[in-house]
């Protein structure tokens, strides 16, 4: 039970017992210090990528990721955990820590939308969002997970198009709420599903097994992120200038690469 | 390192030692507990267990687990009998590879239900033909769990048969027993203290089973979410809840555990006039 949070737990601890290590003040190039990014899930391919870039302007500074579903990475801040930097995939699990002073203003840097993923066997027949309803088994995230949290809105809004019913109909074939967003996209790429909902960036990293349905603009839910400093960091100007790396025009690239929609390149939802 | 150790001169200390280093453990152990229970007021509790995803959770839980837990105890005996019984290769070679499932990883071993089982796995591709869909459904929990529940009860049973006394079960059959009479009338009755301590031991495993049912039979309420699987799915929204149903699992895993002292205790006590 619950492997991944005590794990979480387990690794947070430790980073915590090497981050109270004090390095005796020594001569010749200055230490190497650690700047710790709670990342979320989805943003893994991305953010490793400039990490490097980011090693690479600065020298001195060690990037850790830490990778994970935005709810849990929340948590473990909640609980302590010493994180310089948050990326979040939704700006819900963000507002709550903004609240509870743990973080400092938020930005919203990239979208992700949703699309259908389907495996290659069956993507002759469900070739739209309309024929989602006659996949025999769907996977969804679990409504906790901000990716099973906007594919239910995103159903519903399909409702004004596709039918009333149409909710319900494709409600009738879910086989599975996963409790992350990557466990749908595996059972689809096994095959063992019909078809599944993701974020367009997780689908980009399966495309040898799964197909890519777009969902129409109309319907699609966009997934905001922000990402902010937090407040107990001990390297706030390494925290800082990770952050700005992301919201630059360089960043912007790298995710646009990975499939992100960079804020403002496309109208976002209102 | 002194050579001859005066005899009670050096106990205490060592007892000292001993106690420190096994208490240390002992506290370790019971502090997720400790940390459970001191947390949740009996209020939380009551409101943990309204919680929409208790009740089908709780329901499910008992239901696939009294079927797996009935399945390993029908299938299990046989073998373990059989095993018990007989000196050859075969029979050691089988008693190895049933503790497989111990060792290997939950999800690899739902990996490798959803490989077999699975629309393209070489089983579930015949089963397919039938139209059968194992993956994603409540007969799929109840797999999981028989995977990896198993070991539990053929390990118990195979040695409680073979701490039988064998001269009873000969002069049963000098007396005109058949064999399936020494089975049935002899020894299941004797070696029963031990099969059962094994079922439930097998069926605390069964009913905390987390890692292969998610990967095997997904998660959706009422049909594969599982106590463990409704606890992961709360956690990330009502900790309440997720505490509730928690304890719910402690309580449950202690009454089995007593359960098993029991029936050990009730087998030595069988054991002492022979």
């Amino acid at each position: 039970m619950r492997r991944r949070s005590v794990l979480a737990i387990a690794l947070a601890l430790a980073a915590a017992t090497l981050g109270c290590r004090s390095d005796p003040p020594r001569k010749g190039p200055p230490p190497r210090r650690d700047v710790t990014i709670f990342a979320a899930a989805s943003l893994r391919e991305a953010f490793t990528e400039l990490s490097h870039t980011f090693e690479h302007a600065h020298p001195q500074a060690h990037v850790v990721l830490s990778f994970a579903g935005s709810q849990s990475l929340r948590a473990q801040i909640e609980q302590g955990a010493p994180a310089d930097v948050f990326a979040s995939a939704d700006e819900k699990h963000m507002a709550a820590l903004e609240k509870a002073q743990r973080v400092r203003a938020p930005r919203v840097f990239v979208n992700n939308d949703l699309v259908l993923v389907v495996p290659l066997s069956k993507a002759r027949t469900l070739r739209t969002l309309a024929d989602l309803p006659k996949a025999e088994r769907i996977v969804l995230g679990s409504p906790e997970v901000p990716a099973g949290n906007y594919a239910a809105q995103m159903l519903e809004r399909a409702r004004r198009g596709l039918g009333a019913d149409f909710r319900a109909r494709v409600e009738a074939q879910v086989v599975s709420r996963e409790p992350d967003v990557r466990q749908v996209l595996a059972k689809v790429a096994l095959g063992e599903a019909d078809a599944g909902i993701v974020y367009r960036t997780d689908a980009l990293t399966a495309t040898d097994r799964v197909a890519v349905v777009n969902i129409p603009i109309e319907y699609n839910v966009v997934a905001r992120y922000p990402i902010a400093v937090t407040v107990r960091t001990q390297v706030p100007d390494l925290a800082q200038a990770f952050t700005d790396l992301v919201t630059s025009a360089e960043g912007a690239h790298v995710l646009k690469q990975h499939g992100f929609t960079p804020v403002g390149e496309k109208a976002a939802s209102p | 390192m002194t050579s001859a150790p005066a005899r009670g001169g050096g106990r205490r200390p060592l007892f000292g030692v001993l106690g420190g280093l096994g208490g240390l453990l002992l506290l370790f152990l019971l502090l997720p507990v400790v940390g459970l229970v001191s947390t949740s007021s009996l209020g939380d509790v009551r409101a943990g267990l309204a919680h929409p995803l208790v009740a089908p959770a709780l329901r499910l839980s008992l239901f696939t687990t009294t079927l797996s837990v009935a399945l390993v105890v029908v299938l299990g005996t046989p073998l373990a009998w059989l095993v018990a019984r007989s000196e050859g290769r075969l029979a050691r070679f089988v008693e190895s590879a049933i503790k497989l499932p111990v060792v290997l990883p939950p999800a690899v071993a739902g990996l490798g239900l959803l490989l077999a089982f699975g629309r393209e796995g070489f089983l579930g591709r015949l089963l397919a033909a039938q139209g059968i869909g194992v993956p994603f459904t409540s007969a799929a929990v109840v797999l999981a769990q028989l995977f990896v529940s198993a070991p539990f009860f053929v390990e118990a049973a195979i040695s409680a048969f073979r701490r039988l006394d064998p001269n009873l079960l000969v002069i049963a059959r000098t007396l005109g027993a058949g064999p399936l009479t020494v089975l049935f009338r002899i020894a299941l009755p004797l070696a029963a203290p031990g099969l059962a301590s094994g079922a439930a031991l097998s069926w605390a495993r069964a009913l905390g089973e987390f890692g292969a049912t998610l990967m095997f039979a997904g998660s959706l309420a009422g049909r594969t979410q599982t106590l463990p699987l409704a606890i992961y799915a709360a956690l990330e929204t009502d900790l309440r809840a997720a505490r509730a149903l928690s304890l719910v699992l402690v309580v449950i895993a202690f009454v089995l555990l007593v359960a098993v002292r029991s029936a050990r205790s009730s087998a030595s006590e069988q054991r002492e006039p022979a």
